[in-house]
């Protein structure tokens, strides 16, 4: 048999089961279950979700048919029923891990971030909509060197690299591939000799 | 043998062998770009492929894909930045090595195993062909809905600390799949009374959005980075030529590439963890790991480079994608009518030899670019980040807008790329929508059929590899929870992820 030793510290007596203490300790232990590195936007993003799952759930019988003597999964609501019935359930999840979540500064910032990709799918949509109007060689070399200077390549080196890009871009995908890309309307003002080598190859 | 030789025979013609050529270099060029990856490249290019052959097209997104990662391996080493994802692990000693002055040394490495991975891979998948063409067609409507849903739950379980998020995005996939005209009943689901809704969201505009123009938005809003690099001198092939003195492990790697990239939804990740906690465990200087050690390198280059190859067997015999890339490569499948699943294993069985002799020949032109480019592909680092933002993004207008000529399809791939963005923000998963809208297609489409002779619940696993599927799912959610119960009660609740 061991010796005792001689400075023994009393341990401490366990909690009984069914104590406040304990029950403490359990809502902690849920709340660690869905505990995450949360970023800045965790819980903004994750109440647009749930919001964005509810309204569909919402308008699940509006916006699908119910099929009288049809089997449930035959119904043309089956599908999207089960899809967003699995989106209120893990997005219910995940919003209830961003609520509990130590919250971190600067969501302000991380929505400006968001908010800021709005210019660049401007750009995007614009350049869409020049494309038939101008052409696609003229409007890429117009859209690279113009977002290239907006971002700040001003020198006439980065826009002679952003026109040489552009024409690249043009060469390999609408004369060498072949890509379906309309020509632009402008081109009918060309001269008959090069019209129609500029609307098949530009 | 004769089918063998047959897909050779397929593959010997001009067009196929400079598609392949392309993308066996571009995706070298693309992978060594930090911010760009394979993902981009196939999303923008898939529209292009379109009026190829099927084989043309499929080889030139294989040779993008196969590749791209041993070009990944390039600024993970020198700069430490992945150039694709999957490459992360690469830095862990890839990047030290640089740092003692064994950049060379470390880049030889890194090639040498993805070469090995890629082709003992390939190698093990042409010797399984004959098996998977035995196998294939057992699998009926209901084994090809578990097996997707299969894939569902490993894409959801896969991403461990992420599972509510995988799980909404994988429905969120799942709900954007049904939108349009229904295909049974011929009626509408979610358009609100919108034409354009009509035919629902193409899976080529969500994918580039998500990926392509979601990459372009968060390279133009992020601040500039345009990294230096130093000149490689030495060498290549003499660097290359020492993995085979680590041939235990770049095998091993190559096997759990085989193994994970087969399973749906798994890849190179898991891939990656288990080659390298494998070399982690056996090695004789473990405490190496992570600080410089050639061993990790050679695992997790050797691991990553065999999930291309081996995520084509879900796809090929089943006609099940197990993640993004494999998705859209679906797509040229449908394109051109060619069905992936069991018939084509039966039927065509040149083809996949073909594709696989393809992945064979894009390893060998890889390394032989390899051997002289690397101090030219050092250049394509330097690009300033800005500046590729407006690259990508006048590149995904190609991808976009020559499917169909509409500015609708524009407009929705924008919608994606802003949700895109938020979701790399806030580091969630994109490819579980990916995964869901492919997937709850193939799902829907397969119940029906499924559940013609079934009458109670119990008779939809009364065939043998329904029943195995069936229980792989169960077994899989309830190692989940377990582990989920282990690693909560070993938990302080004090301590905060």
């Amino acid at each position: 048999m061991s010796p005792e030793p001689a400075n023994k510290t009393p341990r401490a007596k366990p909690p009984r089961a069914g104590s406040r203490f304990q029950n403490v300790i359990r809502i902690r232990n849920f709340q660690a279950l869905f505990q995450r590195y949360a970023r800045p936007g965790d819980l903004i993003f994750a109440s647009a979700f749930m919001v964005l799952a509810l309204l569909l759930l919402a308008l699940l019988p509006v916006e699908t048919t119910w099929a009288a003597r049809t089997k449930l999964y035959q119904q043309p609501a089956f599908w999207p029923g089960v899809a967003i019935l699995s989106m209120v359930l893990f997005a219910a999840g995940h919003l209830l891990g961003a609520l509990v979540s130590t919250r971190r500064p600067g969501w302000q910032a991380e929505l400006w971030a968001w908010l800021r990709s709005l210019e660049f799918a401007a750009w995007f949509l614009a350049y869409v909509w020049l494309v038939p109007q101008a052409g696609y060689l003229p409007s890429t070399v117009a859209f690279c060197c113009a977002l290239a200077f907006r971002m700040g390549y001003r020198s006439w080196r980065w826009m002679g690299i952003a026109a040489l890009f552009a024409l690249a871009v043009v060469v390999v995908f609408k004369s060498f591939l072949q890509v379906k890309i309309p020509a632009g309307a402008v081109y009918d003002h060309l001269p008959d000799q090069i019209r129609t080598f500029v609307m098949i190859n530009f | 043998m004769e089918m063998f030789l047959s897909g050779i025979q397929m593959l010997m013609h001009i067009d196929v062998l400079v598609a392949l050529l392309i993308g066996s270099i571009g995706g070298v060029v693309i992978g060594a770009i930090p911010g760009v990856g394979p993902a981009v490249a196939i999303a923008i290019l898939l529209p292009a492929t379109f009026a190829m052959e099927p084989l043309v097209g499929l080889t030139m997104l294989l040779g993008i894909y196969g590749s791209s990662m041993f070009g990944g391996a390039l600024p993970a080493i020198l700069i430490n930045t992945p150039g694709t994802a999957v490459n992360a692990l690469t830095t862990y000693d890839g990047h030290p090595m640089t740092r003692r002055g064994e950049a060379l040394r470390a880049l030889g490495l890194a090639y040498g195993a993805s070469f090995a991975g890629g082709i003992l891979s390939i190698i093990a998948l042409i010797l399984l062909s004959p098996v998977l063409a035995k196998i294939a067609p057992m699998f009926g409507s209901r084994e090809i809905f578990l097996a997707a849903l299969l894939g569902l739950v490993l894409v959801v379980l896969a991403h461990r600390g992420q599972t509510f998020a995988a799980g909404m995005l994988a429905a969120l996939g799942i709900f954007l799949g049904t939108v349009g005209l229904e295909p049974v009943k011929y009626t509408q689901r979610f358009t609100f009374g919108q034409q354009w809704l009509g035919s629902g969201f193409d899976l080529i505009v969500v994918v580039l959005g998500l990926f392509a123009l979601s990459q372009a938005f968060l390279l133009l809003t992020e601040p500039e980075s345009a990294p230096k690099t130093e000149k490689i001198t030495g060498s290549m092939g003499r660097a290359m030529s020492e993995v085979l003195g680590f041939k235990r492990i770049a095998g091993v790697g190559a096997g759990f590439g085989v193994l994970m990239g087969m399973i749906p939804g798994v890849g190179e990740f898991t891939a990656q963890f288990l080659s390298y906690t494998y070399a982690q465990k056996t090695s004789k200087t473990p405490e190496a790991f992570g600080k410089g050690s050639p061993e990790g390198l050679v695992a997790s280059e050797s691991a990553n480079n065999a999930v291309p190859a081996a995520t084509m067997i879900p796809l090929l015999a089943l006609g099940i994608p197990g993640e993004a890339l494999t998705a859209m490569m679906l797509s040229v499948f449908y394109v051109h009518n060619v069905i992936p699943g069991p018939q084509l294993f039966q039927g065509q069985l040149d083809f996949v030899y073909a594709l696989y002799v393809a992945m064979i020949l894009l390893n060998v032109i890889v390394v032989c670019f390899m051997l002289v480019a690397s101090n030219g592909l050092l250049k394509i680092i330097r690009i300033p980040t800005r500046f590729l933002g407006v690259m990508i993004l006048t590149l995904s207008f190609v991808g976009v807008y020559s499917l169909r000529n509409s500015t609708v399809d524009c407009a929705i791939a924008a919608g994606f790329g802003v949700l895109g963005l938020i979701l790399k923000r806030q580091n969630l998963p994109v490819v579980p929508i990916v995964l869901g809208m492919v997937l709850g297609g193939i799902m829907e489409v397969k119940l029906r059929p499924a559940m013609a002779r079934v009458k109670v619940f119990t008779d939809f696993f009364d065939r043998p590899i329904a029943a195995f599927l069936g229980l792989a799912i169960l077994t899989l959610i309830t190692l989940h929870f377990v582990g989920l119960y282990r690693e909560n009660r070993n938990r302080d609740p004090e301590e905060q992820p």
